[in-house]
């Protein structure tokens, strides 16, 4: 296959794409907002409950989309669950920048883990989006905003 | 102009003779030549923006780097022939769309532009409170915006014709849509997102029935076919140089002269005035009281050599071409399980827009890419229109004149990739 092609669609996302984890409504919810892509019509809806030490206890998603939103979505709701919010703060930059190309995940010092899969989103400019609308809108969820979008 | 003569000679030599080979056309246009992705480069966006062969790339650089000069306000050569140049393509267009007077041409930064001289002029001017534009369901955001925008601030209603389920505009919905208070119908000639081509001479008759003129978005139809304004007999035809083997940023307004002489400026500035002091203002006449400010003049050059390019090919080959091309690739398409055809009117351009089970369309688009195959995915600009038929996006090939079968293999067999690695 198209070594490209493979970077970018790794199984495990694929795998994520067509059996997404923590898809579900949670009700109720102490965060929750909406993400869009209007460009290409991405929809997800996040639910976050903490506890009272700040650390994620459950996150769940709802929503249609690609198959890199959706599969950074369900990786995401695995990964950020048992986490303190200012974790999940440094893991969205963090992120963002792996995105972007400005955060190289295999030299550069960052704690993204299995997330760094999504690395291959740098070389597509018009995917950047798909692979961080769910963490913009986790961000937004913490930050009260009740709606976010990326165009 | 003959259609496709059988000839040895190279595309130069006959473009020079007046006619082009429909088949040796491709080898004008270089980007053609070039591989994405290690891969041969399949270019089935053309409904997006089509390539531009290399006599328009000429005479664009043939202005900058011969004659680049102001036009309508030198006395020197350089002014005189660009000019003359420009005042050529502006000929040269009335032709390809049959107006009556070049007056009529009016240049403008492309379809859109042209569309929000008319909002602005004309509808500011005709439309008010409780007045009625009727528009379709399948117009691009750039035919629905200008009038949501005069409706708001007229206190107008903006009124939709319905489309069926394979994209066929209902006809008999629009008859029965035309009051005494509509003031214009907007409508598209051709629908990028469907391909679906608009009987616009035909809405038109019943439009002039009940007095209301007629705008006619032309920037899919000017590649794909003759269009002849004076049969259709709209009011305003709009379309852009950059989907028809011309430049970006340069498009026309057609409008009928005594339309246009009773419309007031837009946009005030040099050129478009007679005289001018502090207290008064002459404005000048057709077409240039449209054309404020120092034109796109290459762009008008070059939108004026590929309507030429156009010509000389012929709009018989290119038909004959194209539609050979959208029944291969409909046919071909059909055989991919689980993919369905979105716009499937009888009367179509070479467009072809689908969906594939359990497949994102810009997941495709990217597997796509990745082999070659340059598609558009997305809601191609007409939001409310995949909201009538209840999806988000397509994934969209749109075939030009100098596309080939090959091509079309490329994009089936990634296609039939994308589905082996999603499913």
């Amino acid at each position: 296959m198209n070594d490209k092609l493979s970077q970018l669609y790794q199984q495990v996302l694929l795998d994520h794409n067509k059996t997404p984890r923590n898809y579900r409504v949670l009700d109720p919810a102490d965060f929750e907002a909406l993400g869009h892509n209007p460009l290409c019509g991405d929809k997800y809806k996040i639910f976050m409950n903490i506890d009272e030490n700040n650390i994620v206890t459950d996150v769940t998603f709802i929503g249609d989309g690609c198959a890199i939103s959706k599969a950074s979505a369900s990786m995401m709701t695995t990964f950020v669950k048992g986490k303190h919010i200012d974790e999940i703060e440094k893991l969205f930059h963090q992120f963002h920048d792996m995105a972007q190309g400005k955060l190289d995940p295999e030299n550069d010092p960052n704690d993204l883990g299995r997330l760094k899969i999504f690395y291959g989103v740098r070389n597509l400019p018009a995917r950047v989006k798909c692979a961080t609308l769910c963490w913009h809108t986790l961000h937004a969820a913490l930050k009260g905003k009740e709606k976010v979008t990326t165009e | 102009m003959a259609d496709s003569s059988v000839s040895i000679k190279s595309s130069a030599a006959l473009e020079a003779a007046g006619t082009i080979d429909i088949e040796r056309c491709r080898d004008d246009f270089p980007v053609l030549r070039r591989e994405v992705h290690g891969k041969p480069l399949a270019f089935l966006d053309n409904a997006a923006s089509s390539q531009m062969p290399e006599p328009v790339m000429r005479a664009y650089t043939e202005y900058h780097s011969r004659y680049h000069a102001n036009v309508h306000r030198g006395v020197h050569l350089l002014s005189q022939e660009a000019t003359e140049a420009m005042e050529g393509a502006r000929e040269t267009l009335r032709g390809l769309i049959n107006a009556r007077s070049s007056k009529e041409v009016i240049f403008t930064s492309g379809a859109t532009d042209a569309i929000n001289l008319v909002m602005q002029s004309w509808g500011r001017t005709n439309v008010g409170e409780g007045d009625e534009i009727l528009i379709s369901t399948m117009e691009h955001h750039s035919n629905i915006v200008p009038w949501r925008m005069l409706c708001d601030e007229k206190g107008a209603v903006l009124k939709v014709i319905p489309v069926s389920d394979d994209g066929v505009l209902d006809m008999k919905a629009f008859a029965d849509m035309l009051t005494d208070r509509t003031r214009l119908v907007g409508i598209v000639h051709v629908s990028n997102t469907l391909g679906t081509i608009n009987p616009v001479a035909e809405i038109t008759r019943i439009a002039h029935q009940h007095g209301v003129p007629v705008l006619v978005d032309g920037a899919q139809a000017v590649s794909h076919m003759k269009v002849d304004v004076q049969q259709i007999d709209c009011d305003f035809f709009v379309t852009s140089g950059h989907k028809m083997y011309g430049p970006t940023g340069i498009g026309i307004l057609y409008g009928k002269q005594e339309l246009l002489e009773k419309m007031p400026p837009w946009r005030g500035g040099g050129d478009m005035i007679l005289s001018v002091s502090f207290d008064e203002v002459l404005y000048n006449e057709l077409p240039y009281k449209f054309e404020a400010g120092t034109p796109n003049i290459s762009g008008a050059i070059g939108m004026g050599k590929a309507a030429e390019y156009i010509m000389s090919v012929g709009y018989n080959a290119i038909h004959k071409k194209e539609q050979e091309l959208l029944r291969y690739a409909t046919e071909q398409l059909q055989t991919i399980e689980g993919l369905r055809i979105i716009g499937t009117a009888p009367e179509k351009s070479s467009v072809v827009s689908f969906v594939i089970d359990g497949v994102h369309p810009h997941d495709i688009g990217t597997v796509l890419d990745l082999e070659g195959v340059a598609v558009r995915t997305g809601h191609h600009c007409t939001q409310p229109l995949m909201d009538r038929l209840g999806i988000v996006a397509t994934t969209r090939a749109s075939m030009a004149m100098y596309n080939r079968r090959e091509e079309i293999d490329q994009l089936v067999a990634g296609l039939r990739k994308t589905i082996e690695m999603f499913r």
